[in-house]
């Protein structure tokens, strides 16, 4: 072959390459990479009422909401809880409101950190304090939800709470329910009706039917039984330190 | 071996036929009309490349779609769910030209297919999507045969409906005896939104899981096993933080599982003639987290496939297919009677069937769902049950088989074998927040059919059962390691690799042009992960050596350890992930880049 000829082939096949390379889709680019196309950083919110519940217990019969959600993604929340009850045979309740940075520390647990807000009333009279916040929230072994918190509050008083509970399915859609929660106090603070030492302990049961896993009535009894120097401000109001009530109440989600 | 024909026509002289009848008239199927009767409605048609330029058209849109006399909305492809049956043969050059009609992006990625990787169909990986009202032209040339499949690579549109089988007939002669054959595509099915149901397992741990061990069950293993050793056993789960019923993520309680698009109720109805060997070929379509345990009572299957790749015949009863592996069976049924295609969800909270049948509306009788496995320490990666088989405990031979005969299982040998191996160690990294159980100890689980299979005399496959019947091509030892621990932490319902959600990773994993590596996947979850690598082959390492079957996904078991051997011979970014949509989404996901000494991806390489 001449060296023509070599050169002719040579560059056709060039132009024929480039020609190829630059009609075809193959010449298309990979778009830049990007680690955001995929759905694991997504903003999920949650809200979920834990108990609703009407308690019959020696005629003051309180609604009790204990509800709490998020907003945010897998590691970072901003956490809200609200808890409080209301007596139903007279003007008189307790609302307490968080909002908590809540952080993954483990596969289980979320470190949060927020603020707290009370508000207490009665016919006459209405009463607030503000608390500092820091609590740890997860799944302990043996399958225990936990949920303990270090308040401070605006006076300086310092008080802790822990709330576990346990869901065990009794069948596939009913579910019984032990609930403890206790709280300690190290100051005084008369004014909101309690002692220092521990405050007292809620033992509840509860059976819930899960329609839906979104919405489960149930039912239960709660034994709620002040302690110490908290039992005797009650007593001096003229309220009793042991409370033994049945509950009706239905848990909802979304 | 029944060469005797039936009806005159041999599936080989009718190839023959219709490749020159295509040729002259530019007939559109290359497939007898009854070798896909019932396959669907009667929309569905087989796809074959048409014209010069070999092109097929594919228009994916919105479409109602009845499961089981129930209406659902589906995304589907030329009004078909499954979309159709695509049959291409090696050697073609082919233009799939991909029209979306629905109003968001879509895409297809053919799942298994070696091809330039602006061809595979990922959205912002290897190409930009397919916006709506837009064709997207994908070209390639196909340089392989087998069973296939095709699914959007798009959000959560695989759940509604968008997949589809491929087949690509060899271009020499088939080393696979058949005189009929079906795709069998096997998938999931919700009337629920895919986005709820993702975010309800976000919220929810084990939403829906209505197979816990409850009370009733207590009482049952304090019955069987004693109170305390129950106890014991209870509480080394709680303790854990884990349930031994964490089997699928998604089950039966959402779920009507589908073959060829059938629910359960309206039956696929493929037909035979007796003495003829029936090709089925096996695609596990599911996106949530259904593996199909499949079996064909009354009759014995050979596998001849897998993932596309022809293997040495192996003869079994009963095989577990993980989500988006194929597998290719021959059965020869002898009586001219109905036979039940069996395919029960791994946590056995439904199943897929249909029936195969010398004539229409015939049926067998449809199997009890077995009871439903629990897992075991192993699963965990725990060593317990490495010593002795304890049968007091909760070991792998304690499988809810209360009313079995223990003396019967087959699955003695193999188990004991894998049980001698020694398992590898987990280093010190726990893999933070997302991961949840470590398994401690990992072990080679290969010779293991896989939880809540092997303990009922059936002959179960196994991947140690995988052989490739051609020796693998690159013969080089491994160069490089790559390892990578698949996690997950189900309280919280995200999904990782080496506890990094693909969003919080930097890059590319980088594979060099044509190096041989070893590709070492560690399962740390207690639950199944098939996992999938685009744009080249995993030669799985159980033992054959060159003989190493390909394979495009492989299904990790609970603290399985695997290894493959990769030769990345495609440039390009190909991704690699967990083949359950909602683990893939929520972060079981990465890129694999495979770059020239320039760090160029873009040419390509045909060698």
């Amino acid at each position: 072959m001449t060296m023509i000829n070599r050169t002719a082939i040579f560059i056709l096949t060039m132009f024929a390459i480039i020609v190829f390379t630059q009609s075809s889709v193959l010449a298309q680019k990979a778009p830049p990479f990007s680690n955001d196309i995929m759905m694991d950083n997504h903003t999920y919110v949650f809200f979920m009422a834990d108990r609703f519940e009407y308690n019959m217990n020696s005629g003051l019969n309180p609604l009790v909401l204990d509800a709490q959600g998020y907003i945010g993604k897998d590691l970072n929340k901003f956490w809200f809880k609200a808890e409080g009850e209301a007596l139903t045979a007279e003007t008189e309740g307790e609302m307490e409101f968080q909002g908590l940075y809540s952080r993954a520390v483990g596969p289980y647990f979320d470190a949060q950190a927020g603020i707290r807000y009370d508000v207490a009333y009665n016919a006459d009279d209405s009463q607030s304090r503000g608390f500092a916040v820091i609590g740890l929230q997860g799944l302990a072994p043996y399958l225990f939800e936990v949920d303990g918190a270090l308040f401070v509050s605006d006076a300086g008083d310092i008080s802790a709470s822990l709330e576990a509970e346990y869901d065990f399915p009794i069948t596939q859609r009913l579910w019984g329910q032990p609930r403890l929660e206790t709280s300690l106090a190290v100051q005084e603070v008369e004014k909101w009706g309690i002692g220092s030492g521990f405050n007292n302990v809620q033992l509840g049961f509860r059976l819930r039917y899960e329609i839906e896993r979104e919405f489960a009535p149930y039912i239960g009894i709660s034994w709620n039984r002040k302690l110490g120097q908290t039992a005797d401000f009650t007593r001096l109001e003229g309220g009793e330190a042991s409370v033994f009530g049945l509950i009706g109440g239905v848990r909802m989600w979304f | 071996m029944s060469e005797n024909k039936t009806n005159g026509i041999t599936r080989r002289t009718f190839l023959r036929y219709s490749a020159s009848m295509a040729a002259i008239a530019g007939v559109s199927s290359i497939l007898p009309g009854y070798a896909l009767a019932g396959f669907g409605s009667e929309k569905r048609d087989v796809l074959t490349p048409q014209g010069p330029d070999n092109v097929i058209d594919l228009t994916i849109g919105k479409m109602p779609h009845m499961v089981d006399g129930k209406r659902g909305e589906a995304i589907g492809i030329n009004g078909s769910v499954p979309a159709p049956l695509i049959r291409l043969k090696e050697g073609q050059d082919v233009l799939l030209r991909v029209t979306n009609e629905l109003d968001e992006p879509t895409s297809i990625h053919w799942h298994g297919i070696l091809l330039p990787f602006q061809m595979d169909g990922v959205p912002g990986v290897s190409f930009d999507g397919i916006k709506p009202g837009t064709t997207f032209e994908y070209r390639y040339p196909v340089r392989q045969s087998g069973t296939y499949w095709y699914h959007s690579h798009s959000g959560l549109q695989e759940q509604l409906g968008h997949y589809g089988p491929m087949i690509i007939d060899p271009a020499s002669e088939d080393p696979v005896e058949y005189d009929r054959e079906y795709p069998v595509v096997l998938s999931d099915w919700t009337f629920e939104n895919p986005y709820n149901v993702l975010e309800k397992n976000v919220k929810m741990e084990g939403y829906y899981n209505y197979q816990r061990r409850d009370v009733g069950e207590f009482l049952n293993d304090v019955k069987k096993k004693g109170f305390g050793s129950t106890i014991k056993d209870y509480l080394s789960w709680g303790q854990m933080r884990m349930s031994a019923t964490d089997l699928l993520d998604i089950t039966g309680a959402t779920y009507t599982f589908l073959m060829n698009g059938h629910g359960p109720e309206s039956n696929w109805n493929p037909l035979f003639k007796k003495g003829e060997k029936v090709r089925l070929r096996f695609i596990n379509a599911s996106a949530g987290t259904t593996a199909f345990d499949v079996r064909i009572p009354g009759l014995d299957m050979t596998v001849v496939q897998a993932d596309g790749q022809n293997v040495k015949p192996v003869s079994i009863e009963e095989f577990r297919i993980g989500i988006a592996e194929t597998y290719d069976v021959i059965v020869e049924p002898k009586d001219e009677k109905p036979y039940t295609i069996f395919a029960e969800s791994l946590d056995r909270s439904g199943y897929a069937r249909g029936t195969i049948a010398p004539r229409k509306d015939m049926m067998a009788a449809v199997p009890e769902l077995r009871p439903r496995p629990k897992r075991s320490h192993r699963d965990m990666g725990m060593m317990m049950d490495m010593d002795g088989m304890d049968m007091e405990g909760d070991s792998m031979m304690e499988m809810d088989h209360g009313d079995m005969d223990h003396g019967n299982m087959d699955h003695s040998d193999m188990n004991m074998s894998a049980m001698k191996e020694t398992p590898v160690k987990h280093g010190p990294d726990k893999h933070g927040p997302g991961a949840a159980a470590i398994a401690q100890n990992q072990f080679n689980r290969m010779g293991e059919p896989g939880i809540g299979l092997g303990n009922d005399g059936r002959n179960v496959l196994v991947y140690n059962d995988l052989k490739s019947l051609e020796p693998n091509i690159d013969e080089r030892p491994a160069e490089r390691e790559v390892e990578l621990h698949l996690t997950g932490n189900m309280e919280r319902y995200m999904w990782s690799f080496d506890g990094k959600q693909f969003h919080e990773v930097k890059g590319p994993i980088e594979f060099e042009h044509n190096e041989r590596l070893r590709l070492t996947l560690v399962n740390d979850t207690m639950m199944e992960h098939p996992i999938h690598l685009h744009g080249m082959w995993m030669e799985m390492e159980n033992g054959n050596g060159i003989y190493n079957p390909r394979k495009h996904t492989l299904l990790l078991q609970p603290a399985q350890r695997i290894s493959a051997l990769v030769t990345p011979r495609d440039k390009g970014r190909w991704a690699f992930h967990c083949h359950i949509l909602y683990h893939m989404e929520r972060g079981m996901f990465r890129v694999v880049q495979v770059a020239d000494e320039d760090g160029n991806i873009y040419g390509q390489d045909y060698a």
